[in-house]
């Protein structure tokens, strides 16, 4: 086991930043023309990443396995990004919003990384919005802010519900500029399936041209991973459903480690699982939190009137409600950290409430915010607040007005008008934080290999808060890595143009080559989907909302079982010379066995209760997270040695600014 | 629910392509795109190719579905991609006629997978505000009044689909460009490089081979996040005065 080094700069954490973007070394503009970075992934990170490396004068290539870098799953964050503007003038500051995300993390993120993110938040914003991101504004025409779960002030920035959206197509235009004045050559449709490394260092990927089928070289000075997150894993998520950990998984097989793998967010409001078919889950933004309640009935019969359908959820009079959020956690009531959300959720259906069919379903109402909404409309046009048909028609469309497309949403896919009868939301896997090891450079352990956005681990410990994954990710690409990157790169300047000819790129070549005929020789008799399908079931059952030590190890076991069965049955149709979305699953999953385990191996090991990671043997009476702050205040990172082998290796977190608290939201 | 469907195979882009049929049987809970996953299923089990059709957040933001279902592209349902279709609008017995968006401009891959790279080429002639990282003022010195945000927002909501361009009888990619004209010409600090941008979109526009627009409406009906055909009005306004009142280029 190895300690880290995380190359933290020297000195006070909020001079840290600013001290190091004056003295870390810079790459004059005639050497920058001579150096070639590959981006891999374009959403969010990869995208902003690609475009301000071009604009910076260095050679891109960006890579994406989809037909357009405007289709990366950044496009489907909904609720918001947050920023430190304290334009509410309601106590907001760079400080506040590190606070909140290192305790929001509970405890398990690195202090100078995340004060560097708070610190970056307001240019982000700033610089979206001269992009021409239509971000929501009041009336004076000044931008609109809202809350989020887990803090107290309001500070963040929306588009509708589509803000992911808005900020990837202004990601994607900066970088459709560059690729039109000829500084980034962009590859659409390309797969990254391996890394190359040239003594010791990243040099270059080889990639699969999805449509050809063909395997390419690309060779650079550095690579960057933008590759986003794992969450697919489980199979069912509310990821996209070509998201994959194979760029990342690809990188840890070549020396990479792998930090925080079991830390993955559930997040409270998802549409639930209708049946064994199902492909994906999808999200109900965390913002109609705001003003949606959270409740179960208290008594079971009424639970199995409403399963059975003798009775609506409108039938259930308020007493009779359990408003068990707002009952368990009066000081945050339904804006709790998703974490805390979501366990709540699962307990109530554990104690048998849950109260859809499957009885894995609790209600988000908003007939409430309706009332009250109405009443303040009516209130200022002068129209009577008694008139209760008058007043639910005009909260109606305040709601509308808020939240109108993901209600659209909910009805498409379940046939419910959200605005008579409350949703229906469950749990679904929706984040990871765990990702590839970075030092404060966000380079990884293998020199020249960085990682940004959801791909590394850094900034959200052990439960990310909302809206701040688009945060990280443009802080990461816009404002990060073109500084951070010069820290490698300044000692490359003398480095000519990298052959993709050299014996490591033919090397890593052929043996990519291996793995998929490998892969395509098997011609079993079940599909890559169905192993994914039961890979992703024994994830759930055993590294999921909640684990313990028992179950961790039957985990494994299974999934080492399922995993042989995968190269003796699997069936992929078709050939590798051509398109072949068979082939592209084939490999992804291979690598989800791989990283599946090394979750199950950190998990086992963490023998605490923290954020997304809930052992159930280390919990207060009560049922609330019981953390190990003398023995697990560190980064669990992991190598995948060459037989197989995962070993740990640690870095230690050190808390000089914040006192580590028992995280209570009552 | 037993369904008959009748889809395009087309081994690549060169190769002459037809309809197969094949049965399924389906459940009214599932989305279209569920449903064509049972078939795959099926397919692969039989040791049949499958289908290919593009897919990927399958909640109707990326824009990466793409067919033409029963002669209408996303389906019958409006303001809705395939992805987001959902069986309980077919009965029992129904056949379904599944093809790939047609466009010169959109080659076919293979089966039901178009390559609509020439929507990226539009937007790199000018769908963008020149402005490098680290440029930007303070986001409040640019106040946007709330109607003009609307207007800008409602046509960013554009996914990128090509739907429209599946509509339209000309092919024309006239909904799609105006849509990006419009979301930056409606916000002031996209307004400054209109003129620049409008003519270099437009010329894009014509080299890809997308027609002019052939004032059917059908991309507006089509359109799953219901862009206006207002916005085409407003790109012709501004490609003319940027004809007129410039000489550059």
């Amino acid at each position: 086991m190895t300690k880290l080094d995380a190359k933290i700069p020297e000195g006070p954490l909020s001079d840290k930043w600013r001290k190091y973007r004056s003295t870390v070394d810079l790459v004059a503009p005639n050497n920058k023309r001579k150096l070639e970075i590959i981006v891999v992934g374009t959403g969010l990170a990869g995208a902003s990443a690609a475009a301000t490396l071009a604009e910076l004068g260095y050679k891109v290539k960006a890579f994406t396995f989809h037909d357009s870098p405007r289709r990366a799953h950044s496009i489907a964050a909904q609720g918001g990004i947050n920023a430190a503007k304290n334009y509410q003038n309601d106590g907001d500051s760079v400080f506040r919003l590190f606070y909140d995300t290192i305790k929001g993390g509970d405890y398990r993120s690195r202090e100078a990384n995340v004060h560097r993110l708070a610190e970056v938040s307001t240019n982000i914003i700033d610089q979206c919005v001269a992009q021409g991101v239509p971000f929501a504004r009041e009336y004076g025409g000044t931008l609109a802010n809202r809350s989020f779960g887990g803090v107290q002030v309001s500070r963040t920035f929306y588009a509708r519900g589509q803000t992911g959206q808005q900020l990837l197509i202004g990601a994607y235009q900066a970088l459709s500029r560059q690729i039109s004045l000829g500084n980034v050559k962009m590859y659409n449709r390309h797969e990254m399936l391996d890394l190359v490394k040239v003594d010791g260092k990243a040099r270059g990927i080889i990639a699969r041209n999805l449509v050809t089928g063909e395997l390419e070289r690309h060779a650079a000075h550095c690579v960057v991973l933008g590759t986003g997150g794992y969450g697919n894993v489980y199979y069912l998520s509310t990821n996209a459903m070509n998201s994959n950990v194979t760029a990342a998984w690809r990188a840890v097989r070549r020396g990479a480690l792998m930090a925080n793998p079991c830390f993955c967010q559930i997040h409270p409001t998802c549409i639930p699982v209708s049946g064994s078919y199902q492909s994906k889950l999808t999200l109900m933004s965390e913002s109609l939190r705001n003003d949606g309640r959270v409740w179960v009935p208290k008594s079971k019969e009424d639970v199995k009137a409403i399963r059975d359908g003798s009775k609506k959820p409108t039938d259930i009079p308020e007493e009779d409600r359990d408003y068990y959020l707002e009952r368990k956690y009066p000081a945050f009531g339904n804006l709790v950290p998703r974490d805390v959300a979501s366990r709540a959720a699962k307990e109530v259906c554990d104690e048998g409430r849950g109260v859809n069919k499957s009885g894995l379903a609790v209600f988000l109402d908003f007939s409430d915010a309706v009332v009250r909404y109405g009443k303040a409309e009516a209130n200022a046009n002068g129209l009577d607040p008694n008139d209760t048909a008058l007043v639910k028609k005009l909260g109606t469309k305040v709601i509308e007005g808020k939240y109108g497309n993901l209600f659209e949403i909910y009805e498409k896919i379940k046939g419910d008008d959200p605005y008579k009868t409350p949703m229906m939301i469950y749990p679904a896997i929706h984040y990871t934080m765990g990702g590839l090891w970075v030092d404060y450079n966000l380079e990884t352990t293998v020199p020249g290999l960085f990682a940004i956005g959801e791909a590394n681990f850094s900034d959200h410990g052990a439960n990310r808060l909302g809206a701040s994954a688009l945060m990280q990710g443009l802080a990461d690409g816009y404002f990060v890595l073109p500084y951070t990157i010069g820290s490698f790169l300044s000692k490359e300047i003398k480095t000519p143009s990298i052959s993709t000819d050299l014996d490591e790129f033919a090397q890593t070549e052929s043996e990519v080559r291996e793995r998929l005929t490998g892969l395509l020789k098997v011609q079993g008799d079940k599909s890559v989907e169905s192993f994914h399908r039961e890979l992703g079931l024994i994830l759930w059952n055993y590294c999921g909302m909640s684990r313990n030590a028992e179950g961790l190890k039957k985990g494994r076991e299974l999934l080492q079982k399922l995993k042989k069965e995968y190269y003796e049955n699997v069936f992929i149709p078709g050939t590798m010379e051509e398109y072949n979305p068979e082939l592209e699953k084939a490999t992804r999953v291979a690598d989800f066995f791989e990283l599946g385990e090394m979750m199950m191996v950190d998990a086992l090991h963490r023998n605490e209760s923290c954020g997304g990671h809930f052992r159930e043997e280390y919990q207060t009476e009560d049922g609330e997270a019981m953390r190990d702050d003398e023995n697990y205040t560190y980064v669990s990172t992991w190598e995948w040695k060459s037989d197989g082998e995962i070993a740990e290796h640690r870095e230690p977190l050190v808390f000089e600014n914040v006192e580590l608290k028992t995280r209570s939201y009552k | 629910m037993k369904l008959k469907l009748k889809i395009w195979r087309q081994k690549n882009q060169n190769s002459k392509g037809g309809f197969s049929n094949y049965t399924v049987e389906a459940n009214p809970d599932m989305s279209f795109l569920e449903m064509l996953d049972v078939l795959n299923q099926q397919l692969i089990e039989n040791k049949e190719e499958p289908v290919a059709f593009e897919h990927d957040c399958r909640e109707g933001i990326c824009g990466t579905c793409s067919m033409v279902i029963n002669g209408q592209p996303h389906g019958p349902m409006g303001l809705t991609t395939t992805c987001q279709l959902h069986m309980r609008h077919y009965k029992d017995g129904d056949t379904i006629v599944i093809e790939p968006f047609r466009a010169n401009s959109f080659p076919v891959i293979k089966d039901l997978v178009v390559d609509r790279a020439s929507f990226d080429r539009i937007i790199e002639a000018g769908g963008f505000i020149s402005v490098n990282t680290g440029q930007a003022p303070d986001g409040n010195t640019i106040p946007i009044e709330q109607d003009q945000a609307k207007k800008s927002f409602d046509a960013a909501a554009c996914i990128g689909c090509g739907a429209c361009v599946a509509a339209c009888p000309n092919s024309s990619a006239m909904l799609f460009a105006s849509a990006k004209v419009a979301h930056l010409g409606y916000l002031p600090q996209g307004q400054v490089e209109e003129g620049k941008r409008v003519k270099r979109m437009v010329a894009q526009m014509d080299k890809e081979g997308f027609g002019n627009c052939s004032n059917t409406y059908a991309c507006e009906a089509e359109c799953p996040k219901g862009i206006s055909v207002a916005n085409i009005a407003k790109m012709n306004r501004a490609y003319f005065s940027a004809v007129v009142s410039t000489d550059e280029e």
